[in-house]
C-alpha cells in the first residue's frame, strides 16, 4: 500500500485524468491544424501522378521530384513575389503596431471629446469585415492613383489590422500602473517620450501577440492583391501561386511547391515573435 | 529648497467636493506630514501639490510663485509613490538617471549625480539590477534616489512605507528622518500611520473629510488637540471617551459627573459652558494609573493584551462602557479581576457637544498651546 501511495500520490491521481484530457484535446487540435500543411509539404516533393495515386503517402525514390520547385523558381518571378509579400507584410504590421499602440495609449490615457466615439468606431472595425467595402476602396484607390502599387495594399491592411490591434493593446495599456506615467511626468519626461521610452517597452509582449494576429491574414490574403495590385510588378506570393492554377489544367507540383516556399518566411517571423507571443497570451494569467 | 503656500485650495471631482478650501503654510526645509483616515483627501492634496491633478479653486505658491496649472516638472517637485513606480524595464542606474537624461544633462553630470545619491542611500552596489530583482526596501531607496538626483524644491511622499514589513518600516523611517536632516529639504509626506507622523513630522496636518482639522507640532497635537477627532486620531491605543455632565463650570477646577453618578474633577476652563451641559471627557490610556487616588473609578478586567514592555487592560466600568488602560508589562491582572484606577485632574481632556476641545489649565506638559 505504502509503495502504491508513493508511486501515485493522491493529488497526482486526481491530476492524471485532467491532464490526459487536456493533452488529448490539444493533440487533436494540433493534428487538425498541421494536417493540411503536412499534406502540402509532402506532396510538393512528389510526382504529379503520385500526388493523385496516394495523396497521403510520403515521397519515395520513385515518386520524389523537385520539378515543382524548379518550375516555381525558374519559370515565375518567385523572388519578386516573395519580396512584395514581405514588404507589404512588414510595413503593414509595423505600422499597425505603431499606430495601434499610439491609439490605444491615447484612448486609455487621455480624456478628450470624441474619445468614446473613436473607441466605438474601432469596435465597429472589428465587427464589420473590411471586404464589404471593397468597391469603395477600389474606387478610392483609383482616384488616388494608387492601383497596382504596394502602397494601396499597405494602406488597406493597416485599416484591416488596426481595430483589433487597438482593442488588444488597450487592454494591456490598462494593466500598466498609472503611477509609472505619473512618475515619468514628475521626472519631467514629455508625453511623447513617456510613450516611446516607458509605455512602448512595456507593451512588447502584447505587440508580439498583435504582430502574429495581424501578420498571418495579411501574408495569406488573396482578395486585395487580386483587386488592387494584380500587375506583374506588384503581385504578392499568394497571387503569384495562382498563375499555376488554370481553368482546365492545374500544375499541382508548382502550386504545392510555391505554397511550401511561402510558408517559410512566415514561419521565420512567427519564430521570432512566438516567445513574446506566449508571454503576451499568458501574462496576467499567472502572477 | 523652497517654501510652499496653499491658499483656499479646493478640489471637485464632478459633483463631489473632495477638498473644501485648504490653507497651509510650509516653511523652507520643513517636514510636513499630512495625516487622516482613508478618503479624507490627503492623497488628493498631495497630487494637487504635485500637479498630477488640477486645482479646482484657490492658489498654490512654491517659493512665492503661483504654480497653478504648471506641469509637475516645471514646479520643481519630486514624488515618491507608494508602489515605488520604478520603470520595470530599466536597471537601477537608468531608473535614477532617466529624468536627468531626458532633460538633456551631460553624461558626466548625470553619472556623478546618480553615484552621489546611490552612495547616500547605500544602493551603489545595485545599480546594474532590474527593479524586479530588488527587495521592497531596496526598491523604496531607488524610488527615493530617483527623487533626490533631480534636486527638487519640494519632495512629496505618498505613503512610502506602507508596502514594507513592520521591521523594515521602522528602519526606513529612521533613515528617512536622517536623510531629511542631511538634505534639509522641504518635504510633504502623506501617511495614515500616526507613529510615522509623530516621529518624522516637524509639523503635522490632521485632515478630516476634506478639511484641515488641526495643524501643529507633534507634541502640541498630542497635548492640545483642538477637536475630539484629533484627540482620537493621535495616540495609540485611542483616547477613551466618556460622556459626562458639567455639575459646576469653573475657570480652573471643573466639577463633572459621569452617567453612573461618579464625580470627576478636571483642570479645564469651562466658563463658556453652563451647568448641566453634556460633554465628552477624554482620558488617554497611558495617563490612567492603577495607584492614582484622584478621580478613581472601579471596573472589571475583560481582556489583557501583553506587549512585553507594557500591557493593555480592557476594563468594563459598567454604565459608561469599556476603557483601555496602558499598564506596566509585568502587571499580573487577569480577566475577571476587579480593579480601581484613577487619573490626575490635569491629565484630562474635555470636548463640548460639537467636538471642540475646551482649554486645559496647568496641563501636565511643556508643549505650547496652539493659537
Amino acid at each position: 500500500m505504502k509503495l502504491l501511495d508513493r508511486l501515485m500520490p493522491a493529488s497526482g491521481i486526481r491530476q492524471v485524468p485532467k491532464s490526459v484530457t487536456i493533452h488529448a484535446v490539444l493533440l487533436a487540435y494540433t493534428v487538425i491544424a498541421l494536417f493540411p500543411i503536412i499534406v502540402v509539404v509532402i506532396n510538393a516533393f512528389k510526382e504529379r501522378r503520385a500526388i493523385f495515386r496516394d495523396p497521403l503517402g510520403l515521397p519515395d525514390s520513385d515518386s520524389f521530384t523537385l520539378v515543382g520547385f524548379q518550375q516555381v523558381l525558374l519559370r515565375s518571378d518567385f523572388g519578386l513575389y516573395s519580396w512584395n509579400s514581405l514588404v507589404v507584410t512588414i510595413l503593414a504590421v509595423g505600422l499597425v503596431l505603431l499606430l495601434g499602440a499610439m491609439a490605444a495609449w491615447a484612448l486609455t490615457e487621455y480624456k478628450f471629446k470624441g474619445n468614446l466615439l473613436i473607441t466605438f468606431l474601432f469596435a465597429m472595425g472589428i465587427m464589420i469585415p473590411i471586404r464589404l467595402g471593397t468597391v469603395s476602396i477600389l474606387s478610392l484607390m483609383v482616384s488616388l492613383d494608387l492601383v497596382n502599387t504596394l502602397t494601396a495594399l499597405v494602406l488597406v491592411y493597416i485599416a484591416q489590422g488596426l481595430p483589433l490591434a487597438v482593442y488588444i493593446l488597450s487592454e494591456f495599456v490598462r494593466t500598466i500602473p498609472k503611477e509609472l506615467t505619473e512618475a515619468a511626468r514628475c521626472d519631467s519626461v514629455s508625453e511623447y517620450k513617456i510613450f516611446f521610452c516607458v509605455i512602448l517597452p512595456l507593451l512588447k509582449p502584447a505587440m508580439a501577440t498583435v504582430a502574429v494576429f495581424t501578420m498571418i491574414p495579411i501574408w495569406n490574403d488573396l482578395w486585395f492583391p487580386l483587386i488592387l495590385a494584380p500587375g506583374e510588378e506588384t503581385r504578392t506570393i499568394t497571387l503569384g501561386v495562382q498563375q499555376f492554377v488554370g481553368q482546365y489544367v492545374t500544375d499541382w507540383n508548382s502550386v504545392l511547391s510555391a505554397l511550401t516556399l511561402a510558408i517559410v518566411p512566415v514561419l521565420i517571423l512567427y519564430t521570432i515573435f512566438s516567445r513574446q507571443l506566449i508571454r503576451g497570451l499568458t501574462s496576467g494569467a499567472v502572477k | 529648497m523652497a517654501s510652499v503656500k496653499l491658499n483656499n485650495i479646493k478640489k471637485r471631482f464632478g459633483d463631489v467636493d473632495v477638498l473644501h478650501g485648504i490653507d497651509l503654510d510650509i516653511k523652507d526645509g520643513e517636514f510636513v506630514v499630512l495625516i487622516g483616515e482613508s478618503g479624507c483627501g490627503k492623497s488628493t492634496l498631495l497630487r494637487l501639490l504635485s500637479g498630477l491633478e488640477d486645482i479646482t479653486e484657490g492658489n498654490l505658491y512654491i517659493d512665492e510663485e503661483r504654480v497653478n496649472g504648471r506641469s509637475p516638472a516645471k514646479r520643481g517637485i519630486a514624488m515618491v509613490f507608494q508602489s515605488y513606480a520604478l520603470y520595470p524595464h530599466m536597471n537601477v542606474f537608468k531608473n535614477m538617471a532617466f529624468g536627468l537624461k531626458i532633460s538633456g544633462k551631460d553624461k558626466h553630470f548625470v553619472n556623478n549625480k546618480v553615484m552621489e545619491a546611490a552612495k547616500k542611500l547605500k544602493i551603489d552596489h545595485l545599480l546594474e539590477r532590474l527593479p524586479r530583482e530588488l527587495s521592497g526596501g531596496q526598491r523604496q531607496r531607488v524610488a527615493i534616489g530617483r527623487a533626490i538626483v533631480r534636486d527638487p524644491k519640494v519632495f512629496l511622499f505618498d505613503e512610502p512605507l506602507s508596502n514594507l514589513d513592520a521591521s523594515l518600516r521602522v528602519q526606513t523611517r529612521v533613515e528617512l528622518g536622517k536623510l531629511h536632516q542631511e538634505l534639509k529639504a522641504t518635504v510633504v509626506y502623506v501617511t495614515h500611520d500616526q507613529v510615522e507622523a509623530m516621529t518624522l513630522g516637524d509639523k503635522i496636518v490632521v485632515m478630516n473629510k476634506g478639511r484641515v482639522e488641526q495643524v501643529g507640532a507633534p507634541l502640541d497635537l498630542y497635548h492640545h488637540p483642538k477637536t475630539q477627532f484629533v484627540a482620537a486620531f493621535i495616540g495609540s491605543p485611542k483616547m477613551n471617551f466618556l460622556t459626562a455632565k458639567i455639575s459646576q463650570p469653573a475657570p480652573e477646577n471643573t466639577q463633572l459627573v459621569l452617567e453612573s453618578g461618579r464625580a470627576i474633577q478636571a483642570c479645564i476652563d469651562t466658563t463658556s459652558l453652563n451647568k448641566g451641559d453634556i460633554v465628552q471627557l477624554g482620558l488617554r490610556p497611558e495617563h490612567i494609573a492603577l495607584d492614582c487616588e484622584h478621580n478613581t473609578v472601579e471596573g472589571t478586567v475583560t481582556l489583557i493584551e501583553h506587549l512585553g514592555e507594557l500591557s493593555y487592560l480592557y476594563v468594563d466600568i459598567g454604565q459608561e462602557g469599556e476603557m483601555v488602560l496602558k499598564v506596566d508589562g509585568d502587571n499580573q491582572h487577569k480577566a475577571g479581576d476587579k480593579i480601581t484606577f484613577g487619573i490626575q485632574p490635569n491629565r484630562l481632556y474635555l470636548f463640548d457637544h460639537q467636538g471642540k476641545a475646551l482649554k486645559r489649565v496647568n496641563a501636565h506638559t511643556t508643549a505650547t498651546i496652539p493659537l
